[in-house]
This record gives C-alpha cells, sequence and structure tokens, in this order.
C-alpha cells in the first residue's frame, strides 16, 4: 500500500496549503471590503486632493463605509472629481452632507471623512450618481505655511 | 584574436542552442493528450518526494525567519514608538518577498538539485534509453510528472512559508516583546490586501516554479552521462535556478508594486 500512504501524504500537503491560503486570507488581510456587496456612487468636486489615492476609504465618524473609486479633473477649469463608491448599508445620507480631506494621525494616510447632514421635509437624500457640493479640501502645508505669513505681514 | 571572436560565437551558439533545447523539451513534455489515469499515480508520487518532503525544511525556516523580521522590526519600530506596526510589517515582507523567493530558493536546493542528479543518472545508466527502446516516451513518462509535481508543490509551500512566517513573528512581537495582541493584528489586516499582496505572491511562486523546475529538468535531461557531468549539472541547477529567481523577483516587483 505504497502507493495509498503516498496519496494521504499528499492529500495532507494540499489540505495544509489551503489551511495556509486561509489563515492568511482570513487573518491577515482585510476580506472585509466594504466596497464588495451592493454600492452605490456620490461624487465630490475638491480645489486639493492633497495625497487622496484611489482605494482611499470613506469614512463617517471614523468607521468605513466606502472607497475613493476614481479620481479625475472635470470641467473647464480643471477641478478634481473624485468618485466614492458606498455601500448601500448606508444610503440614507441627505444632501446637505458634508465631505472634507481628512487625515489620519500626524503622518498617516489620507482618507475622506463624510459629515451626514440634517434631514427634514425640504432636503433630499443624495441617490446613486449624485454629487456633494458642501466639500472642504485638504491641508497642505504649504499653503497653511504661506497664510501664516501673509497674516503675519499686516500686522 | 579570431581564436577568442570564435571561443564567443561557439559560446553564444551553444547558449541559443541550449534555450531552444530547454523550450522544445518543456513543449514535447506538457502538449499532448492527457492520459490522466496513468499519469495520476505518476504525479502522486512525484508531489510526494517534490512537495510533501520539502515541507520540513519549509516549516522550520519560515518560522524562524518571521521571528527575526519580528525581532528585527520591533527594535527598529519601537525608536519610533510604532511597534504596532510590526505586524503588516512582517506580514507585507512575507507575503511580497520571502514567501515566495527564500521558497524558490530553499525549492532549488532541496528538490531541484534532487531531480537534476535523479534524471542525471537515469541518463547515465541509459534508464532513458531503455525506456525509448520499451516505445515509452521519457518526456512524457519521467519530466512531465516532475514538471507538474513542482508547479503545484511550490505555490503551496510559499503559502505555507508565509502562514508559518506571520505566526513566528507573532510569537516573538506578541508574546515574547509584548506588541498589543489586538492592534498586531488588525492593523495587519487594514493594511495587507488579498488582491495586491496575496494574489501577487502567488502569482509569484507560480513564476518561480516554473522557472526552477524547468531549469533543474533541463539542466538533468542535458548533462554529460558521467558522474563529473551530473555533479555539475547539480551545482549549475543551483547556481542558474537561484539566480534566476532574484532576478525576475526584481523584475515581478517592479510590475506588481512598482
Amino acid at each position: 500500500m505504497e502507493s495509498r500512504n503516498t496519496q494521504l501524504a499528499v492529500g495532507f500537503f494540499v489540505i495544509i496549503g489551503v489551511l495556509a491560503l486561509l489563515f492568511l486570507g482570513l487573518q491577515a488581510a482585510n476580506t472585509s471590503v466594504v466596497t464588495n456587496g451592493e454600492t452605490y456612487k456620490l461624487y465630490a468636486k475638491f480645489d486639493n486632493i492633497g495625497g487622496l489615492k484611489e482605494r482611499s476609504p470613506v469614512k463617517v465618524g471614523g468607521v468605513v463605509v466606502g472607497r475613493v473609486s476614481k479620481i479625475s479633473l472635470s470641467g473647464d477649469y480643471y477641478e478634481p472629481l473624485v468618485e466614492m463608491t458606498i455601500s448601500t448599508e448606508y444610503s440614507e445620507f441627505s444632501d446637505t452632507t458634508s465631505v472634507s480631506i481628512l487625515t489620519s494621525g500626524l503622518l498617516g494616510e489620507q482618507y475622506i471623512g463624510l459629515n451626514p447632514g440634517f434631514i427634514d421635509e425640504t432636503v433630499e437624500m443624495l441617490k446613486d450618481g449624485d454629487q456633494i457640493y458642501d466639500t472642504k479640501s485638504a491641508l497642505v502645508l504649504e499653503d497653511l505655511i504661506g497664510q501664516f505669513l501673509f497674516s503675519q505681514g499686516n500686522d | 584574436m579570431l581564436d577568442r571572436v570564435a571561443a564567443l560565437g561557439r559560446t553564444t551558439l551553444d547558449t541559443i542552442a541550449g534555450a531552444g533545447a530547454a523550450f522544445f523539451m518543456l513543449l514535447r513534455a506538457l502538449v499532448g493528450k492527457p492520459n490522466l489515469r496513468k499519469s495520476w499515480p505518476l504525479l502522486m508520487q512525484q508531489m510526494y518526494s517534490v512537495g510533501v518532503l520539502s515541507l520540513v525544511i519549509i516549516v522550520v525556516s519560515g518560522l524562524f525567519i518571521g521571528m527575526v523580521l519580528g525581532l528585527q522590526g520591533y527594535t527598529i519600530l519601537v525608536d519610533f514608538g510604532a511597534e504596532q506596526s510590526l505586524g503588516p510589517m512582517v506580514a507585507l515582507s512575507l507575503l511580497r518577498e520571502l514567501g515566495p523567493v527564500v521558497t524558490a530558493l530553499l525549492f532549488a536546493g532541496r528538490a531541484g538539485s534532487a531531480l537534476t542528479a535523479e534524471i542525471g543518472l537515469m541518463k547515465a545508466t541509459e534508464q532513458l534509453s531503455s525506456l525509448e527502446m520499451m516505445g515509452v516516451d521519457p518526456l512524457r513518462r519521467v519530466i512531465s510528472p516532475r514538471f507538474w509535481a513542482g508547479f503545484y508543490s511550490m505555490p503551496i509551500l510559499a503559502m505555507v512559508f508565509s502562514a508559518v512566517g506571520i505566526y513566528g513573528g507573532y510569537l516573538v512581537g506578541v508574546r515574547w516583546l509584548g506588541v498589543d495582541d489586538g492592534a498586531f493584528w488588525s492593523v495587519m489586516q487594514s493594511n495587507v490586501e488579498w488582491g495586491q499582496d496575496i494574489v501577487n505572491g502567488i502569482i509569484k511562486s507560480l513564476v518561480f516554479a516554473f522557472v526552477v523546475t524547468w531549469i533543474a529538468l533541463h539542466k538533468g535531461y542535458s548533462c554529460t552521462p558521467t558522474s563529473v557531468g551530473i555533479s555539475r549539472a547539480t551545482t549549475s541547477t543551483v547556481v542558474t535556478a537561484s539566480l534566476a529567481v532574484l532576478g525576475l523577483d526584481f523584475v515581478l516587483t517592479a510590475l506588481m508594486f512598482g
């Protein structure tokens, strides 16, 4: 029964390989990517997106609700247009919602912070493909220093 | 002077002829009607000797490399108060680079040299010619199962290596040096991506498996059938395969993460 033992050993070998892959997939990687299920898209125009990248997270109060799916320039003045793919689990944002580009920690990655707006009868809900107009751009260090120096000069 | 030029020409021709012979050897071994009933037991036998028997060296070296990564990473990261980034550091360096590369190097030394020596000795003792005399194609019977066994085994071994290595990093980082348990895994999970890191690691190890097994088989099949020839072919397998893996790794990394 040499060949049966061989087959058993190879079978265990393959099982160990699959287990290792499962371990890596479930324990080491983020399989709970929010944008895997049903999603819808929102758009936002910024003056400056700083270091935002595709696949950067979109967060509400620190909770990831989606990801940046595309960054492009649009319009006559080439303004950065950011496409956000957001899970339909969080589909009830009003059109008074504002977005800002934030930084996690002092040196961390940049992400989009979504601040849900108020809701009453006069306010409409954002649908797939809508654009959010209330945006705050990324802080750029050089601009901040420039503003600071400028304000010093006025005194 | 002309002799030098002639020597250069001869070397070039030999190299090209060798590459061509290696290509046609692989082509004739792999292309054709598969006969599952006959080739399955042969494949199992080779998976056992190439894959299962390599498991021990892969697990042990994976564990130690993960532990060293954990230790070295901790001493550097703790200076910046960033020891919670130990998890992603260990996981990313294993999944992207060390897992596929070190597995391929160990595989070339452990299994590749054995394949070359085995086939070289078969050639020296004229077993391959005897197979042909009996109407059995040695390429289909001897080369093909060994090639597929190597090709299937290496990605499995690389996955085991990475998984064990991450566990080794966890042992040193969390259990010994006291990095926070939850932060170790959660920061790792937010930085490691399935498609970008794990799948690219598997693609890398598939490419390395192809190259290392191919080189080992060709060196054995084309060796001079003497004891000196076999020993040269075995050495040449390990050297060529290791260099090919390291060179290809740079190209693949530049393509995938560049």
